[in-house]
């Protein structure tokens, strides 16, 4: 381009700018047509952009509800075994769950002495009586998936692999508070008081 | 003898004017840059009001609630899980059950119609974050959300700038955590030293060829 420039070259460059200016003033890409997480729907009548199922839904395939895996129960009666292998990890697990979605009521020790329990005024069973002590454990998970008493059903919030892994953990810390003495090793038993 | 149309000093303001335009759209740049950084535009620091004045500072902080109590599906979706009413009054129907400022949670338990709260962040549609890949990897809660456990009304954390995003996919070492500190706001990645960082960042296989700077990464 040879300079000075000629009138109609400034005239025709005089647009870049202005293209430049107008090409950013788009958003459409921003919010597209198309629907985030909990976001509100003006489509849908109850407003809800996330459907529930249809009522009478069933599962399809291999997926069994009423399998101990998914109800806790067999043939109407709570299990008694654990429906999974019982791991190191599946206890470890077990007690992140049972920290986040139980401790709140139940407390840490699950002697029910919660944060909630206590700003409630709520009498919660402690899990080391010999009621609980003995239920099996198809209990725990059939408790945590349908509530009971004033507990809600954390079923949507908890997957069922996570109830049996809580359940698990539950029968630990059951052990943990109620352990004959003869069952420790040594150097275990030298620090009771 | 005809009359001098420019005045004598015509040619001073004509510079004047040349360097005070400069100076102006230089700083009329600057002031657009700096509204656009600045926590007015960024939301950044600023609470919004929502239908129930939630309390992060009196849930999380004060009574030790975990993040997962309400936000269950953070591990395994990309959206971290908004609770429900029913989440709310899994605990309220027995605790604050006469509180005015939770009318509006039992309210929507009775009739079934969602509480519509204010969104905080709201990603461009071109964005695709997700939760679950994060935590999995071993980036905690407070690495995007500090201070939000100290929040008595919520607000932003973070602008989401772009080279924010990159800062931590370039150098995920800054950044990483041992799997038991996730959820822990008061954790500072920091206090491990940097090779037991790194050693981390290769224990959660996290890519260092560059594919997590990929535009495709996150743009979709």
């Amino acid at each position: 381009m040879s300079f000075p420039m000629s009138k109609s070259t400034i005239i025709r460059l005089a647009w870049l700018p202005l293209c430049l200016l107008l090409v950013a003033c788009h958003t459409d890409m921003y919010d597209q047509p198309r629907y985030s997480a909990n976001q509100p729907s003006d489509f849908f009548e109850d407003g809800r952009s996330m459907r529930p199922p249809p009522p009478n839904t069933v599962a399809m395939g291999t997926f069994d509800p009423n399998s101990a895996m998914f109800s806790g129960r067999l043939e109407g009666d709570l299990v008694a075994e654990l429906p999974m292998e019982l791991t190191a990890e599946l206890l470890a697990h077990g007690q992140t769950r049972y920290n986040a979605f139980c401790a709140p009521c139940h407390g840490l020790t699950g002697a029910g002495n919660g944060v909630a329990a206590y700003r409630g005024g709520m009498q919660v069973p402690t899990l080391h009586d010999e009621r609980l002590r003995t239920a099996p454990i198809g209990y725990y998970f059939d408790v945590i998936t349908n509530g009971v008493n004033r507990m809600y059903s954390y079923a949507h919030r908890i997957p069922p692999e996570d109830r049996w892994a809580i359940a698990a953990y539950t029968r630990a810390l059951q052990l943990s508070q109620y352990t004959v003495a003869e069952a420790l090793h040594a150097e275990e038993l030298a620090e009771l008081p | 003898m005809s009359a001098q149309i420019f005045p004598r000093n015509a040619n001073v303001i004509f510079m004047l004017s040349l360097i005070g335009l400069t100076l102006m759209s230089i700083g009329i740049i600057a002031a657009l840059i700096g509204i656009y950084l600045s926590p007015w535009y960024t939301e950044v620091g600023d609470a919004k009001a929502q239908p129930i004045p939630f309390s992060h500072k009196h849930h999380v902080d004060e009574l030790k609630i975990d993040c997962l109590y309400c936000h269950s599906t953070v591990e395994q979706a990309a959206h971290a899980g908004f609770p429900s009413t029913d989440t709310c009054m899994s605990c309220h129907s027995q605790i604050w059950t006469n509180s005015p400022l939770l009318e509006p949670a039992r309210v929507s338990l009775q009739t079934g119609e969602p509480i519509v709260w204010n969104r905080i962040y709201d990603l461009p549609d071109f964005v695709f974050f997700n939760h679950s890949i994060h935590v999995a990897k071993g980036i905690g809660c407070a690495s995007c959300h500090a201070g939000t456990d100290q929040q008595h009304l919520t607000a932003k954390a973070q602008a989401l700038w772009m080279g924010w995003c990159l800062g931590c996919h370039r150098n995920p070492e800054e950044h990483i955590r041992p799997r038991d500190e996730i959820f822990n706001m008061a954790y500072n990645p920091l206090s491990l030293p940097l090779s037991e960082r790194l050693a981390l960042v290769a224990e959660y296989q996290i890519a260092t060829d560059g594919r997590l700077t990929n535009c495709y990464a996150c743009h979709r």
